[in-house]
């Protein structure tokens, strides 16, 4: 009878990590559909294309060599107990002796699941940021370097507790990953931005910063909610647990916490807004929801729903003067990727020290160092070599007549054609 | 009274508009469309399947202006729009009997 409540703690627990890994997953849809939001239709199927392309590339790397390199997984998941060789006698007597609020105790296998949908986020951070001028190609063989070795690296120096390049040990905390995987997309993300240059127009000769609008704001909006929803996976399976009251509670609180400073955060960000531009900004109420989200992710366990709206309300705000900034940097950014999940992921990893007796404000600075030069020095040289070899950036009439053309050979929304209405069969 | 039609690439439009305003062309009409002259299309493959694509986006500006300030129009629309490239477009002038300002009611040059 015993053994029936340690099995169904593993299942529980099993259960927990698999379907916040699928609402993870999840947040690929709405990074898809934020991004086509905002581009121009010409661009459209390029970066639906790399939306897709980059999360089936980070599922193989990270499978591949990516869990090896950051939790010693095994090349090709060798380490990861298949349903044929699972021992279940062993796992039974890890789940009686971990207890109901000790260790989680779960299948190998949804560990995996669960951590590959987050590199495949990380990822995720960079295509908006690169948007409308980038070669698809060049964006994939990036991809391929991120996933497979740059993200698991700075994943094992921190979640996986391993030296960094055995030379010092980390005392960082980051719950679900505003500098793991936030900030790490948004400092891959600045380093392709600055190798490849601003879109042609969108600053010009005279200082002014031009606007080129999305074609879509329904579908950024609806990227928006997806994210959102898709985030009470990304923060509350990073409980790691369910099986328990104590972590259920907790599990509870996270997801709570999330909610508060996701809507905190688009609070701020559309009041910020309209003070300085004197209307009703979307993409800024957007891009404050986001932000929120992702200020709350270093922490969303200990603060109050007070705290979690005002760290996510900082955030907002943060995020729209940063946008701005950026603008004035002359690092163009369609999407503002780099501002939501680099300025304000660093604001969340400090945000941690207002709740977390534990952390250190050395701890979280050196983490957030370590892994931004990592990352940022990594990217930016696997992005000159890439560009080496094959170039970086479209030409300039393929910019121009856009990306959907000359990397995809497909318009997002084609009518037109000579032989619409006369069949080719 | 002259009616000046202009089709031309769509990133062009912007340039065109700063260079009608320096000559003090006060309003235009802009129509996204498709269009193709000698420049070829392209032909793309949608799922193995081959298609032609002949029509390629243009942005045609419509601008009304009185007779003496039509050579003046065409040359800073051919300079702005122009990039030397096949595919930059063409300038229709046609002959325009009437113009009316609706608010009010004005007609003919003052109505320009």
């Amino acid at each position: 009878m015993e053994n029936n409540i340690f099995e169904l703690q593993y299942a529980m627990d099993t259960f927990y990590f698999l379907v916040c890994g699928a609402l993870v997953m999840w947040m690929a849809a709405g990074f898809a559909m934020l991004e086509a939001g905002l581009v121009r239709s010409k661009n459209t199927t390029e970066i639906l294309t790399k939306n897709v392309a980059l999360f089936a590339i980070a599922s193989t790397m990270y499978m591949v060599c990516g869990y090896d390199f950051m939790y010693g997984g095994g090349m090709f998941l060798s380490g990861v107990e298949t349903v044929g060789n699972l021992d279940v006698a062993a796992a039974l007597a890890a789940s009686a002796e971990n207890g109901f609020d000790g260790d989680s105790v779960y299948s190998g296998a949804s560990d995996f699941f669960f951590q590959v949908v987050f590199v495949a986020t990380a990822m995720s951070i960079v295509s908006g940021a690169v948007a409308e001028r980038m070669k698809l190609w060049a964006f994939l063989a990036f991809a391929v370097v991120m996933t497979g070795l740059i993200y698991p690296l700075e994943g094992g120096w921190t979640w996986g507790g391993n030296a960094v390049f055995g030379l010092y040990e980390l005392n960082y905390s980051d719950y679900a990953g505003s500098g793991i995987v936030h900030l790490a997309g948004a400092a891959a993300a600045l380093a392709g931005v600055i190798i490849l240059g601003p879109r042609k127009g969108k600053y010009t000769k005279d200082g002014k910063v031009r606007a080129i609008p999305g074609a879509n704001l329904p579908l950024a909006t609806l990227g928006t909610f997806i994210l959102w929803m898709g985030w009470f996976g990304f923060n509350g399976g990073s409980t790691l647990k369910l099986g328990g009251i104590a972590v259920a509670n907790e599990v509870a609180y996270v997801f709570l916490n999330t909610n508060a400073a996701a809507a905190g955060g688009l609070i701020a960000a559309l009041i910020v807004a309209r003070l300085m531009f004197g209307k009703a900004d979307l993409t800024m109420a957007l891009n404050g929801a986001l932000a929120g989200l992702v200020a709350i992710t270093a922490e969303p366990a200990d603060p109050t729903a007070l705290q979690a709206t005002l760290i996510g309300a900082a955030g907002g705000a943060l995020v729209v003067f940063s946008i701005i900034t950026m603008d004035k940097l002359k690092i163009d950014d369609p999407v503002g990727a780099i501002s939501v999940h680099g300025v304000v992921g660093i604001w969340g990893i400090f945000a941690v020290l207002i709740t977390d007796a534990d952390a250190t404000f050395s701890g979280q600075l050196i983490g957030m160092l370590t892994i931004f030069f990592w990352v940022f020095t990594a990217s930016l040289i696997t992005w000159i070599v890439i560009k080496a070899i094959m170039g970086v950036r479209v030409s300039e009439d393929e910019e121009m007549e856009g990306v959907d053309i000359s990397e995809c050979g497909q318009e997002a929304y084609p009518e037109f054609t000579a032989s619409s209405g006369m069949s080719t069969n | 009274m002259k009616l000046v039609t202009a089709i031309i690439k769509p990133f062009k439009l912007d340039d065109a508009r700063e260079a009608l305003s320096e000559i003090g062309v006060q309003g235009m009409t802009v129509t996204e469309t498709k269009g193709f002259g000698r420049q070829k299309g392209h032909t793309e493959l949608y799922r193995g399947a081959e298609y032609v694509v002949d029509f390629l986006p243009k942005i045609k500006l419509e601008v009304a202006v009185s007779d003496d300030k039509v050579e003046e129009v065409v040359s800073s629309i051919t300079k702005a729009a122009g990039t030397g490239k096949i595919g930059d477009g063409k300038i229709f002038v046609s002959i325009l009997e009437q113009v009316v300002r609706i608010r009010t009611g004005e007609s003919g040059d003052e109505a320009l």
